[in-house]
């Protein structure tokens, strides 16, 4: 994992010391709101419904026990004893008092985190495949580059006021888990030729008008990737639109000029840039690479694995589900649901977060990943450890067996907390994980990825979900709009409106007759949602939901 | 284009307090309360823009005042708008927010 150099500590204690002042500024009356908010924004504090929020970054998903302790330590002392983990790879605190803020920023500083550009137009974040370094299909870790971006993106001068906020994720397998189709910069890191680069993706988003990103350069090799970034950035900084903030993003700018057009406006800068640019990158890359080098893989026997597996059914059916393949022979890559039926999505408390950091260290190389599902995964397991871990988590409310299935759904604060949401996503979540539950589908239904956000921003990806959920205000009263079809992965697509809305009171309904078409039209178990919904399209599906819907109402 | 002009529905001067970050009303007495119900009713338009100029004045107290439209019910004025609901509740995910300390009539 990446260490913070004395470079990066120094940077981090003034800047905590900088907003500490300026909160005393800001209550002393020497600070207006106007002047007061952008400042407070750069270091990821939100006013949202009820309280303040703050947004701690977690680059790139990766942490490691003593930072998740201290995730815990946050949400107990100065919150309401849990933390919200987001579809970003972030946590976000849901009740500071603005005079503790301060205080927890030093807290974060004390084990190398922050909430610098987790909000505002600004270079947020770098997100990464949450498997990245231990996933079988692997080419190659993207975290160091991940770090490298983070360190070039951080605090630099010229992009604190970009013409809206700029996403940049990046994955190191062909199948994508990170959802860089959906980002302004979707980096997919590849081979060719002997040498190692990347795919580069511009124009992907969500939001009010989700697009799929856009091939801009077929490989760009390792070398070139910040002065490349640099070119985007800099044409985005150029060209991008500033007349309307729903029109700035840089898809909006693809969409309008043109992919080919952008690529030759990246081309003629980028000749610019990589002269500007010093071959110094390469060597904090090489650098940067050390921190990320892969555990020191034991080889153990796998015996109380597999008797585990075939004598408990209840450890059997959560390996089966939350277990991924991981490149190291005997081990695994555990998932750790954070959606228990009637759960909210995202949502640990300060013991469980204490409980996944005790068990990191004990059985995963001291490594945590957070991923934009919502989840919390251990890397790298020997399956070995499998059952006394399953037994932990067990008794932590954490061995829910349902990664990839029905009640394993991506929701956003929504309107129980968010300032700009139009409607609840939260509850909706909750009732249908619980009605699943009930039913005992849930297995039977296979994969099925429901995505919900609360309002057109899209924080919950409904767009890129098998079944997208959007809650809308309708004349003063909720409404949720469904989507179908849409795919988050290497085949990512925008889902397809079914058509009118349905109420609070309607909507599990609704989806439960959308699940229950399915299970009636597929060809066999083995066929999932998404393959049944591409074979027969949209239609037998709007029918199952309206006509059964005029039907009942008859 | 011709402007029609709506009767003025009754508001109160709302807006999240500084250092706690909740959510606030403006009473009669020019207090803030944390309780919907008792916060000032303002039934006139000229009234309500003193109103909000006067909350606008409290930067050390007020974040982001504005006028949320109420209707009024037998123990005062009810929220006419579910995300104002919210406001003066809490969250629906857990019993956390206004809802914790006290209930609301």
């Amino acid at each position: 994992m990446y260490k913070y150099s004395e470079f990066d500590d120094a940077f981090l204690a003034q800047r905590n010391a900088q907003f500490r002042a300026q909160v005393e500024r800001r209550i002393a009356g020497n600070l207006t709101e106007d002047e007061f908010k952008p400042l407070r924004l750069m270091n990821g504090l939100y006013l949202q419904l009820h309280a303040y929020m703050l947004r701690v970054a977690i680059p790139y998903g990766t942490l490691n026990s003593v930072q998740m302790r201290q995730l815990a330590l946050l949400a107990q002392k100065w919150d309401k004893g849990y933390g919200h983990f987001t579809t970003r790879q972030n946590i976000q605190y849901n009740w500071p008092k603005l005079r503790d803020v301060p205080d927890m920023l030093d807290s974060l500083a004390e084990v190398g985190m922050h909430a610098i550009q987790t909000s505002g137009n600004t270079i947020r974040n770098v997100t990464a495949d949450h498997f990245a370094g231990a996933a079988a299909d692997e080419y190659l870790d993207p975290r160091p580059y991940a770090e490298l971006v983070r360190q070039w993106s951080t605090d630099h001068p010229e992009y604190q006021f970009l013409g809206r906020k700029f996403k940049v994720a990046v994955s190191g397998s062909t199948h994508d888990r990170a959802v860089i189709r959906a980002h302004d910069i979707g980096l997919q890191v590849v081979e060719k030729d002997g040498r190692t680069g990347f795919t580069v993706l511009v124009g992907g988003g969500l939001g009010r008008t989700p697009m799929i990103g856009k091939v801009i350069r077929e490989f760009l090799p390792e070398h070139d990737l910040l002065p490349y970034l640099e070119a985007v950035l800099s044409v985005y900084n150029t060209f991008g639109r500033r007349d309307n903030k729903y029109k700035a993003r840089i898809k909006i700018l693809v969409h309008e000029t043109g992919i080919d057009e952008i690529r030759a406006r990246v081309e003629e800068r980028f000749v610019e840039t990589r002269a500007e640019f010093s071959d110094a990158a390469m060597d904090v890359l090489a650098e940067i690479r050390e921190h990320f080098a892969a555990p020191a893989f034991s080889r153990r026997s796998l015996a109380p694995f597999e008797s585990a597996y075939t004598n408990d059914p209840v450890f059997r059916s959560w390996v089966d589900t939350n277990i991924a393949e991981h490149k190291a022979d005997g081990h695994a890559i555990v998932t750790i649901s954070l959606k228990a039926p009637g759960a909210t999505p995202g949502d640990a408390t300060a013991a469980q977060m204490r409980l996944m950091a005790d068990l990191a260290e004990a059985y995963s190389h001291d490594e945590l990943r957070i991923s934009h599902e919502q989840n919390v995964i251990l890397p790298h397991v020997h399956k070995a450890d499998l059952p006394a871990i399953h037994a932990a988590l067990k008794d932590g409310g954490l061995a829910t067996a349902n990664i990839g299935l029905i009640s394993d759904i991506i929701a956003c604060p929504g309107m129980d907390y968010c300032a700009l949401a139009t409607a609840r996503s939260i509850p909706i979540a909750q009732e249908i994980a619980t009605r699943f539950d009930e039913l005992k589908l849930e297995h039977d239904i296979g994969e099925l990825k429901i995505k919900i956000s609360g309002c057109i921003n899209a924080c919950g990806h409904h767009h890129v979900a098998h079944i997208g959920i959007l809650g809308l205000d309708r004349a003063g009263v909720e409404n949720y709009q469904i989507t179908l079809g849409g795919e988050a992965d290497e085949n990512a697509a925008i889902g397809t409106r079914t058509g009118p809305g349905f109420s609070a009171d309607e909507i599990v309904p609704a989806i439960e007759r959308i699940v229950d078409a399915y299970l009636t039209l597929r060809k066999g178990p083995a066929e999932t949602f998404l393959q049944t919904y591409k074979r027969l399209g949209m239609d037998p599906f709007k029918a199952a939901l309206y006509e059964e819907a005029k039907a009942d109402a008859a | 284009m011709s402007r029609v002009s709506r009767p003025f529905t009754p508001k109160v001067v709302t807006a999240n307090d500084l250092l706690e970050g909740d959510v606030i009303y403006l009473t009669e007495d020019d207090t803030w309360t944390r309780r919907l119900a008792s916060a000032e009713v303002i039934e006139d338009e000229a009234h309500a823009q003193l109103r909000l100029l006067h909350a606008e004045r409290q930067p050390a107290v007020a974040v982001g005042p504005y006028l949320a439209d109420v209707s009024m019910g037998p123990n005062g004025p009810e929220p006419t708008h579910f995300r104002e609901d919210f406001r003066r509740t809490g969250p629906s995910n857990y019993h956390h927010g206004k809802q914790e300390v006290s209930t609301h009539v």
